[in-house]
């Protein structure tokens, strides 16, 4: 008969260790292929793939994207976003509410990463479980529209605080709205002290240039390429 | 509400560390939770129930100890812990705090087995 007193084991494992070390590899063959990969949070509706379209069509020929795309169904913004010209790929997650490091990585599939300056990760619309996992990305962007009110980043403050940059959007409709653009930007540096804000229309363009500005100053390839 | 796929991972674990242990079954899992880490205490101990269900893990307690958020404040050169949970400014000389110490733990750090 064996020893079956209970007895006490340490250990000391984050519990999302292994998303995390897929994660981080994932990161590492970013940087090695110079490809700048960039994920867009928001609540459903705020307009992600909006702002992704014209960002794959608008920023300059020399740059060359591509985009991965998470929902639960359907391949309907994949579809949008092919119409750049820029090669996509939709991750239907089924049930899950998040994108995760491994489905990330099944998505990239054969694309050769060094041929890319950006890479584009649209997560599933949810401001509250992908602030939990690190999907490999070099800066996560939380997205909140002007029709959503102020106080969303004080709603959703985890999200807020990991995320690298905000991207305030439907600018067009601010006026329409009363949006207290004092008032968000106050709320954004509450629950994350410092972060960039950007304001943008993808309608109407305003605010694109500043933002694809943004963008190709945090490439990777922008100091190589003339 | 991701707290399934957190406490898949957590069993998962749990289960890969008694077996490497030499052990068969799990009595209690002890987790430290950061107050920031974005996992709801109620909600994992509910889903923790139901993702042990057949594994070494079954019947176990989970034992969760959650931890304040500490930020450190580069004004008062200490560290110090906010009077709103998420609004990250020092509570003495109210300035900005973007440095967070402790508070985002999501960490499995004992297992009593058998």
């Amino acid at each position: 008969m064996t020893d079956t007193q209970p007895r006490l084991v340490q250990v000391r494992e984050h519990v999302l260790k292994k998303n995390d070390l897929l994660a981080r590899a994932l990161r590492a063959r970013f940087t090695a292929a110079q490809v700048l990969a960039v994920s867009l949070v928001s609540s459903p509706g705020s307009g992600k793939t909006a702002l992704l379209e014209k960002t794959l069509t608008n920023l300059p020929r020399d740059c060359r994207t591509a985009a991965l795309v998470g929902d639960l169904a359907t391949d309907n913004d994949a579809a949008r976003l092919r119409r750049s010209g820029a090669p996509v790929r939709q991750i239907t997650t089924g049930t899950v509410c998040h994108l995760e490091a491994e489905m990330v990585q099944r998505a990239l599939g054969d694309w050769k990463l060094e041929e890319l300056d950006f890479l584009f990760i649209e997560n599933v619309g949810n401001l509250v479980c992908p602030a939990s996992y690190d999907i490999g990305e070099h800066l996560r962007l939380v997205l909140m529209s002007v029709t959503e009110g102020e106080d969303k980043p004080l709603k959703y403050p985890t999200i807020f605080n990991s995320a690298d940059a905000a991207v305030i959007t439907k600018m067009d409709l601010a006026a329409a709205v009363e949006f207290d653009s004092a008032a968000a930007y106050r709320n954004i540096h509450l629950v994350r002290p410092g972060i960039p804000i950007l304001e943008v229309s993808a309608k109407t363009g305003q605010g694109m240039e500043p933002w694809l500005n943004f963008l190709q100053s945090k490439g990777q390839k922008t100091s190589t390429r003339d | 509400m991701h707290e399934l796929s957190i406490a898949l991972s957590l069993v998962e674990m749990a289960e890969e560390q008694t077996r490497k242990q030499g052990g068969s079954q799990v009595f209690s899992v002890h987790l430290k939770l950061g107050l920031l880490s974005g996992v709801v205490k109620d909600a994992l101990l509910f889903a923790f129930e139901a993702a042990s269900v057949g594994t070494l893990v079954e019947g176990a307690t989970l034992m969760i100890e959650e931890l304040p958020v500490v930020v450190f404040c580069p004004n008062c050169q200490q560290e110090q812990t906010p009077c709103e949970l998420f609004q990250f400014f020092c509570p003495v000389c109210a300035t900005p705090t973007p440095e967070i110490r402790s508070g985002k733990e999501l960490t499995l750090v004992g297992l009593e087995i058998a």
